[in-house]
């Protein structure tokens, strides 16, 4: 039971302070791994971290639950993910009710008509921070047959939707993927 | 009742089909959210993540309580987060309790490094998308490639680039209605 207030009390306080992407919790995990609670030491951090980057979920949310199982099992996992998200909810309805309350004043357009190339920069960060989990890196900077599959894939899904009008559903894509993985021992 | 379930199964498909970080889910969320459900504009998703970026909270959580909370008020932030979190909850303590060395079969490192190349193809097309409808001049063009540059050259905490962001938004409204002004 303690176990369990302790793990909404932490995890709240991560929901609060990181802020950013899911990778914004990993200080504040490996300051939970640190201290003496016992749940987890960093070397099963980094486990959970390679798990949660590439299981379905975002990876923030995955490593709440993933810590929290570690903790105090199938309760704690559901209770360190609650308590993570608790906080963004919050926070998130009250902007949202005041950013409704301001809706037409130039100045807020005026910032957001200028946020949007610049949070268009920033997703092309996080694009490139995909590119080198998938295709980038190795021993030649770029992994030729891991580039092959993409350009053929991204190409072929322009060339569908540029052809009918109509895209591929990214499910599908992953879907394919995931069988030519299987299949080509990417 | 019926929207509210639709939040949290649009949310659950989407927090199923995200593999990484929290931009990874971009190519379901414009899927689901912009062009099935019509629920938000291309433009909307780039206000949510500019917000999600400063505010705490992961940003897909933020994103997903954004677009429930404008579909059905604070109950539908609420269950469209719940959607997103779900499939987390289930794989993670499946995995964690039952299948612990799932990760060490071959097979599996080859079936996700094929997702990923995957998430990059879906990643970069949800990214073509995105810049399209938020870069509409040359101010947003120039704006873009400055942004850009700062954050490959110097990799600042992306709260520098909001800020910067809303600083050069607000001069350049001072400086339009000053032009204004001065016609006058």
């Amino acid at each position: 039971m303690n176990t369990l207030i302790l793990l909404i009390v932490e995890f709240f306080k991560i929901g609060l302070f990181s802020v950013g992407g899911g990778l914004a919790t990993l200080p504040f995990l490996y300051n939970l791994a640190a201290k003496d609670y016992g749940w987890f030491d960093a070397a099963q951090l980094a486990d959970m971290i390679a798990v949660s980057e590439s299981t379905p979920g975002p990876m923030g949310v995955n490593m709440a639950t993933y810590a929290g199982f570690h903790a105090a099992g199938i309760a704690g996992g559901v209770t360190a993910t609650l308590s993570l998200a608790l906080p963004g909810i919050i926070i998130i309805i009250i902007v949202y009710k005041f950013l409704e309350k301001f809706s037409g004043n130039k100045y807020v357009e005026g910032v957001f008509y200028a946020l949007h190339p610049a949070v268009g920069a920033l997703i092309t960060m996080a694009c490139i921070e995909v590119y080198r989990s998938s295709f980038l890196g190795g021993d030649t900077f770029i992994r030729p047959v891991h580039f092959a599959l993409f350009v053929v894939v991204l190409g072929g899904k322009l060339l569908y939707t540029k052809r009918t009008g109509k895209k591929i559903h990214p499910i599908a894509v992953i879907v394919v993927c995931a069988a030519l993985g299987a299949l080509i021992g990417l | 009742m019926r929207e509210l379930f639709e939040l949290y199964a649009a949310f659950f498909r989407i927090g199923l089909f995200t593999f990484g970080g929290g931009m990874a889910m971009l190519p379901m969320l414009t899927k689901e959210v912009v062009e099935d459900k019509k629920w938000a504009t291309n433009e909307e998703i780039l206000d949510y993540f500019a917000i999600g970026q400063c505010t705490p909270g992961i940003i897909a959580i933020n994103t997903a309580t954004f677009i429930g909370t404008k579909r059905k008020g604070a109950v539908g932030g609420f269950v469209a987060t719940l959607g997103m979190i779900t499939p987390s909850l289930i794989v993670i303590l499946i995995i964690a309790s039952v299948l612990t060395r799932i990760m060490e079969y071959e097979i599996v490192g080859h079936i996700f490094a094929g997702i990923r190349v995957g998430v990059a193809a879906l990643v970069t097309e949800a990214l073509i998308g995105i810049l399209r409808s938020g870069i509409k001049d040359r101010f947003g063009a120039v704006f873009y490639v400055m942004i850009l540059a700062a954050c490959i050259l110097f990799d600042p905490s992306p709260v520098y680039a909001v800020i910067v962001g809303i600083v050069v938004g607000i001069m350049r409204i001072k400086l339009i209605d000053k032009k204004k002004e001065d016609k006058i």
